[in-house]
């Protein structure tokens, strides 16, 4: 075998809306990207990461330097396909290593058309959207570059131009472009106990393999679902997931959400699921200055005062206040979990309906499983509501 | 849950000397509890007899006892001070144990004391291996993952022969219960490798239990460190991935932080199963650390063992990560739970997350076989490596290569150029874990083989190899290349080469390396350990070097200190230089100074990042030095950089940095120097009218036997600038001498030897002081208890002296003076001097803090380190005495009458080596240094001191029993009164047939044993050898007979490690061990803390 020393030479750039920019090689495909620049703190997880739709249209940072250790293998992506519109990392593998893997990162980005840059002071990007908060970036290679390029030296000023060009993330609505059209069915395994109507708005095949682990006949539906389509499966529960995108655009997931709150149907959501449970309970949602994204962040049940280190990757989040239960439209509702490095709100509960959602990741894919509890309470609502 | 009411005061038990497998990371945890324990308002009751620790700093707890560690001690400790509770997880095994036999013999219970952060039940289930096991299918159970290695539990020899076969033949692993870093433990290939091994191993362990185990050679192996409250949150602190695979002690694997090969599934699953298993042994409150083995071919995982408490480990994974696992396993022992603790580094989150690295930390552990040429290099499952060096970089390659260089010791780094050697050979080589086999291994890349040929001899994970391969791919680009240009530069400094490998490879030197490096603007950044990937903002300034864009450093205003630490611990220059540069931060900090330290050894409280205002964990070369100044330059003005305080790692770098424009501030480097040549010291002993012991330099046998001829044999040999005496030995004839001089490697023509005098029957004396240039401060001086020729390290001494009188004292504060002004010192000395006859020889002369300092400041209660750096920085003596840190009069020359005696042993190695033929190594004290580690005993009078040093360094000594003494002809007079006074203390003697005629003849009776050379007697008698083995002797003296009689008396020795029987190699141990006995079997032995010794000596001195 014979690798390349210094691996692939194709230089590209990473220009910042702000118009900080970083030189690096193309790693993946070669050509243009764009979308939102944000973090992730994760160690492990990269395929998981990759592949969560809720990262459409964002272009990931590593901060975990070397990428791509242990390849890319068929058991661990959370959908069919990778999402992240541009992957940045420091230090790439040139050789993966694990017995379940099948090809290289390198190889899989190629193939998905996944335009990356590696070689970037990744702390250093880090570090800057820290301070300036998740901002639009544009990742450059290949034709993209030279077209721009004098003397070898590009235009920053046109590659800025261009990615000020691009969509900004407040106010897009992007659940519909990650989600199934058609419904499908994940059976339980073994005796099934439960039936769920699962909204997808952008889900990871983790969350409804947790929830068939418990006996629960899983009914994905379309994020276009109507009332009538989710009553239809005769759900014992009806699920919202998590998902891509600006909550405050979410109109139809909220007037549906309303829908199965008015039946009082045990109800739960993940991520973008609990801020569609904050809008349709009368909150308001806001953007977070850089977001969370990794999988050690600390979350306190607040019923019963335990910690718990969970996985995270969401950049608005449900403005509810912390200190009091809140009256609403559908009872009384109260924040159920909180982030303890921020104070942020990471879940509700209504205390009059069977309805809960929180912001993190329970079905962890990547992260902890320190969560899966709320997969029980989820069970344990329904049997409830069927006694 | 905040902090509980009930507990008003603990008492903590630190680790003891510093031996192989529990060492200064001890210290390190130990001081940060305390220090955490007293800010929460608790009185702090210490008890560790080790003197060179920061713990056991007088102002680290309220009341600090350096006294023996046994459960006997530890009781007249709670008896006098009746702390409501015991809290024994961070003073590593030694304190475990101490602690769980004081619960077994009731003294807890009796005195009302609560054992926290542990119980004894978890710590039971995590340590005893059958109760393990049980623990390892509960979780299975739970949580379908982990198993335990198939596995038999033995007690006897019989079982453990039986075991093999229900395990499936050999190669099996030996494991015995209850003892620390693995000790006893190994693998057995065949029955007489098992007898040996187990048989060890029975011994060693307190339960008389091993564990024979199936083979899991060659997976991956990882670890886990965790921490729980008691509010049961759980939290992974820190993943470690061994980059050697199974089969090497962790604490002898180089190992990378986080692991680097594990997908998120599997990780999740380790992670699992560890939650599980802290649960299910019920670690109520602390850390404790998982070790794992996964096959590489299909995952599966085996967990190893569980430490329920502190460890070497955690804190490697605290200085990997930022996260205080001492500190915040004391926090949750008086109650508080994770979220209530805030993260230091943050200050804004708290300590209820897990860190997450944007960086890679590489520890390499560093060996001292060159001390025990006859040892079995072949590393295994029982630790042998004295230190270890960690570094942190942007990516493998760059941590990597910083830790090898951070080693210091040649070799250790990469080399590229020289001969290519054959590759079958060195792979065949690197099948043998060793010392340095990742160097063999870059040797066999070298050669042509293959990636899957590397792994296929080694196991090393495939991505590691790679890496490996990526350095030499570097290292062919730069032999390659027609121009260094700033590209592939700084593409090798993002590998981590360092300036002197560049040059190496280009045939250049070092410096012009740097200069065109400079020259072309590429110079490292450094970033922050933030425990957050950046996340947050940090505010604790402990930065690593990295070639990459962005720079951390901020500016400051005031001047700083850069203090250079001592790098990794090694036989010779261990904790107690680390000590040193600690005070001095501590000092300068006080004075108004910004410190900043320097360090890469992350056993050290030097390198926690509170120590210091700035912490840089970074290798001690010149290049990364300079790096560290010039962005220190840039931050602000700097008042200096010591060297003087952290042994000779730094005082190496004194004159080149010196070169380079850096402001060293204390003993100059040309003052060094006249110290450490032989003739720039000969002209300072002149012109001060000293005499030294009669010497010269050869470099040829010839002019070596013409000057042992004219000064007559013995004659003490060794190389030129040589650290703890390597190399040094005492020839008694010719003979000796010619074959000494064909072996040594060190000897050309440029490193002459130095043959000098040996001084027979000379008392020997240490001498610390302090000089500012005009005035001098003696810090103390001890006298040896073994003669001359045994290295200082080694032997034990008294301090207060207790044969000198003042004529003498007076002698060597004369002397001291002169030399110290001659050289030129500013800040610390350290002189040997050797009193022969009636002269007073001066063997050598140290300008710099010597592995004494602690020892003298504990004994005479003066900060001395404190002081040399404030003298360092421009303050006298006299402006000293006036702010208090010095007594206002009298030194450590003038102590009074009353003070208390306290007297310093070392601590031996010996059990943990074996020759390739699984035999133990020799244990005869020498010139050479071999001792890891050393504790004190402090007292009233000299005799309990020296039974309270033998009780902490060996256990106590007997007070009856059987004595066996055999003795060389020259000791044979010196050994009648000790012997007579034995006798006298009801011990029943035995000896050798010769030394038996010589006791008889002096009216002493003793049963003639047969030696080991002489076989079983015809009726069955035992051979002295045997009785040893078999339990039936408590005391054995037995000095060396130069070359004749020696096979025998190894064997003798070797049986007394072996057994654990105290061992006497000197009539002059012998004396002190008498009068020792003497104060055991005479009244009660107390104990009083440092504090107390003080208040009564400062009353004294005013």
């Amino acid at each position: 075998m014979t690798i390349s020393t210094r691996g692939d030479q194709t230089p590209a750039v990473l220009v910042l809306e702000d118009g900080r920019a970083f030189r690096g090689r193309a790693y993946g495909a070669v050509g243009e990207t764009f979308g939102e620049a944000v973090f992730s703190t994760g160690m492990t997880g990269y395929q998981e990461t990759l592949t969560d739709p809720s990262y459409h249209r964002q272009v990931v940072v590593m901060t975990a330097p070397h990428v791509g250790n242990t390849g890319v293998n068929d058991e661990d992506p959370e959908s069919g396909r990778i999402w992240v519109s541009g992957y940045v990392v420091r230090d790439p593998a040139r050789k993966p290593s694990n017995w379940r893997s099948q090809r290289s990162l390198d190889e899989e980005l190629v193939a998905q058309g996944v335009v990356g840059i590696s070689g970037v002071d990744t702390r250093a990007l880090t570090r800057h959207l820290r301070e300036r908060g998740a901002m639009r970036v544009g990742i450059f290679s290949g034709a993209a570059l030279t077209s721009v390029s004098a003397a070898g030296i590009p235009d920053e000023g046109t590659l800025l131009a261009r990615v000020r060009q691009a969509p900004e993330m407040t106010g897009a609505d992007l659940s519909a472009e990650v989600a199934t059209k058609e419904a499908y069915v994940v059976p339980a395994i073994g005796t099934k106990k439960f039936t769920v109507a699962a909204i997808d708005l952008g889900i990871k095949g983790m969350t409804p393999h947790r929830m068939a682990e418990r006996g629960i006949e899983v009914h994905v539906l379309p994020a276009t679902a109507t009332l009538e389509q989710v009553y239809a499966v005769n759900p014992d529960g009806v699920f919202f997931s998590n998902g891509p995108g600006d909550p405050s655009t979410a109109d139809h997931p909220v007037a549906l959400m309303r829908g199965v709150l008015e039946r009082s149907t045990p109800l739960f959501g993940i991520c973008f699921g609990n801020q569609i449970l904050g809008r349709a309970l009368g909150f308001g949602t806001y953007k977070l200055k850089y977001g969370h994204r990794g999988i050690n962040q600390p979350v306190q049940d607040r019923t019963t005062g335990k910690v718990e280190v969970t996985a995270h990757n969401h950049g608005f989040a449900v403005d509810a206040p912390l200190d009091k239960v809140s009256d609403t439209e559908f009872g009384r509702a109260e924040v159920s979990h909180v982030c303890l490095n921020d104070q942020v709100v990471e879940g509700l509960q209504l205390l009059d309906r069977p309805a809960f959602s929180v912001q993190y990741h329970p079905e962890a894919a990547a992260g902890p499983h320190d969560a899966a509890y709320l997969f029980d309470r989820f069970t344990t609502l329904m049997e409830g509501q069927r006694a | 849950m905040p902090k509980r009411s009930d507990i008003q005061s603990v008492l903590v038990i630190g680790s003891g000397p510093i031996v192989i497998g529990q060492a200064a990371e001890f210290d390190y945890s130990g001081t940060q509890a305390c220090r955490v324990l007293k800010a929460e308002g608790l009185r702090v009751i210490l008890v560790n007899s080790n003197p060179a620790t920061i713990m056991t700093d007088p102002e680290i707890a309220d009341a600090t006892y350096v006294e023996p560690i046994t459960p006997e001690f530890v009781e007249k400790i709670i008896a006098k001070e009746r702390p409501d509770a015991l809290l024994p997880t961070l003073g590593g095994q030694t304190a475990l144990n101490t602690a769980i036999s004081m619960h077994e013999n009731g003294v807890l219970e009796k005195y009302g004391v609560e054992l926290i952060g542990a119980n004894v039940e978890a710590i039971n289930k995590g340590e005893d291996r059958d109760l393990f096991k049980g623990v390892v299918e509960a979780v299975k159970a739970k949580t379908g993952y982990g198993e335990s290695a198939r596995s038999v539990i033995c007690h006897t020899m019989d079982d453990v022969i039986a075991g093999v076969d229900t395990l499936g033949g050999y190669p099996v692993v030996v494991r015995p219960s209850f003892t620390m870093g693995g000790a006893g433990s190994g693998f057995a290939h065949d029955e007489e490798e098992l007898r040996r091994i187990a048989g060890q191993g029975l011994t060693l362990s307190p339960t008389t239990e091993v564990l024979l185990e199936e083979s899991i050679l060659g997976w991956k192996e990882y670890e886990l460190e965790l921490m729980r409250d008691r509010h049961d949150n759980v939290v992974v602190v820190c993943s470690i991935e061994n980059f050697d695979p199974m089969g090497v002690h962790t604490g002898d694997s180089i190992t990378v932080a986080p692991a680097m090969t594990l997908t998120d599934r599997e990780y999740q699953r380790l992670r699992d199963v560890g939650i599980a298993i802290i649960r299910e042994v019920g670690v109520d409150t602390g850390g404790c650390n998982i070790q794992f083995a996964i096959d590489p071919a299909d995952g599966r995982v085996i967990v190893i063992e569980m430490n329920p408490r502190v460890s070497r480990s955690s804190a490697l994974a605290s200085k990997a990560t930022g996260f205080p696992i001492a500190k915040i396993a004391a926090k949750l022992a008086v109650g508080y739970t994770l979220d209530e603790i805030p993260n230091d580094i943050t200050e804004k989150t708290p300590a209820s997350f897990e860190p997450t690295l944007d960086y890679v930390v590489v520890k390499a552990p560093r060996f001292a076989f060159e001390k025990f040429p006859s040892a079995d290099s072949t590393l295994t499952t029982t630790m042998k490596s004295v230190g270890e060096a960690m570094a942190i970089g942007r990516n493998f390659t760059e941590a990597l290569q910083k830790a090898l260089r951070s080693l210091e010791k040649k070799g250790s780094q990469f080399a590229f150029t020289g001969e290519i050697g054959d590759k079958a050979e060195l792979l065949a080589e690197a099948v043998r874990p060793t010392d340095g086999r990742i160097n063999t291994v870059m040797q066999a890349i070298r050669a042509g083989a293959t990636q899957e040929e590397v792994f296929d001899a080694t196991k090393i994970d495939p991505w590691f190899v790679d890496q490996l391969f990526l350095i030499k791919e570097i290292a062919d680009e730069l032999a390659a290349a027609e121009r260094l240009d700033a590209d592939l530069i700084a593409e090798a400094k993002r590998h981590g080469f360092s300036d002197a490998q560049i040059g190496e490879i280009r045939g250049l030197r070092e410096d012009v390396v740097r200069e065109v490096r400079h020259a072309l603007g590429i110079r490292p950044v450094y970033k922050t350990v933030d425990t957050c990937a950046a996340e947050f903002a940090a505010n604790t300034p402990y930065f690593y070097s990295s070639y990459d864009e962005e720079s951390e450093v901020a500016g400051r205003t005031k001047p700083a200190v850069i203090i250079l630490g001592s790098g990794p611990n090694r036989i010779g220059q261990g904790i107690e230089f680390d000590y040193s540069c600690v005070h001095a931060s501590f000092a300068l900090s006080d004075a108004g100074y910004e410190t900043v330290m320097v360090n890469c050894n992350p056993e050290t409280v030097s390198t926690d990042y509170d120590t210091s205002d700035r912490l840089y964990f970074e290798p001690l070369t010149l290049e990364d030095v300079l790096e560290i100044v010039h962005a220190e330059s840039l931050a602000g003005p700097i008042a200096g950089v010591i060297v003087q305080l952290g042994g000779q790692t730094p005082l190496g770098l004194a004159q080149a940095l010196k070169d380079n424009g850096v402001p060293v501030v204390g003993t100059s480097p040309e003052a060094i120097h006249a110290a450490e040549d032989r003739g720039a010291f000969g002209r300072v002993l002149a012109e001060a009218g000293l005499p030294a012991p009669k010497h010269g330099t050869a470099t040829t046998f010839g002019e070596a036997k013409a000057i042992a001829d004219e000064i007559g044999y013995p004659v003490l040999v060794r190389p030129s600038y040589v650290l703890g005496g390597r190399g040094m030995e005492i020839v008694y004839d010719e003979t000796r001498l010619a074959s000494y001089i064909s072996e040594s490697t060190e000897i050309s023509p440029t490193r002459p030897v130095l043959v000098d005098r040996f001084l027979d029957d000379a008392i020997e004396i240490d001498v610390d002081a302090l000089y500012d240039g005009t005035e001098l401060y003696l810090g103390g001086v001890m006298e040896h208890i073994e003669e001359a020729g045994i290295h200082s390290g080694d032997s034990a001494c008294a301090l207060p002296p207790i044969t000198l009188g003042g004529f003498d004292i007076k002698r060597l504060r004369a002397s001291t003076e002169g030399i110290a002004r001659g050289v030129g010192v500013l800040g610390l000395i350290n002189i040997q001097f050797a009193l022969s006859g009636d002269i007073l020889y001066v063997l050598e002369a140290n300008p710099r803090a010597s592995r004494t300092v602690p020892f003298t400041s504990k004994a005479t209660a003066v900060p001395l380190a404190k002081a040399a750096a404030r003298i360092s920085l421009g303050a006298t003596i006299a402006e000293l005495r006036a702010e208090g840190l010095l007594p206002k009069t009298g030194d450590g020359g003038t102590l009074p009458l009353d003070a208390p005696i306290s007297v310093k042993e070392a601590v031996m190695p010996w059990s943990r080596f074996r020759d390739i033929h699984g035999r133990g190594v020799d244990t005869v004290l020498g010139p050479e240094m071999r001792s890891t580690g050393e504790v004190m005993g402090i007292d009233s009078v000299f005799g309990t001191a020296y039974a309270k040093s033998q009780a902490g360094a060996y256990g106590p000594l007997p007070t009856k029993g059987r004595a066996f003494i055999s003795v060389a002809n020259r000791d044979k007079r010196s050994m009648i009164f000790p012997a007579r006074e034995l006798v006298a203390h009801g011990f029943e003697l035995m000896a050798t047939s010769g030394t038996a005629e010589v006791l008889k003849r002096n009216g002493i009776n003793a049963t003639v044993v047969r030696k080991q050379s002489e076989g079983t007697g015809p009726n069955g008698e035992k051979t002295i050898v045997q009785l040893i083995h078999d339990g039936e002797v408590d005391l054995i003296v037995n000095t060396p007979y130069g070359t004749g009689g020696r096979l025998d008396g190894y064997e003798i020795r070797t049986a007394a490690v072996a057994r654990s029987v105290p061992c006497l190699t000197t009539v002059q141990a012998l004396a002190a061990a008498v009068q020792g006995i003497d104060a055991l079997n005479h009244g009660d032995v107390g104990v009083r803390s440092l504090q107390e010794h003080a208040e009564h000596l400062t009353a004294a001195r005013d």
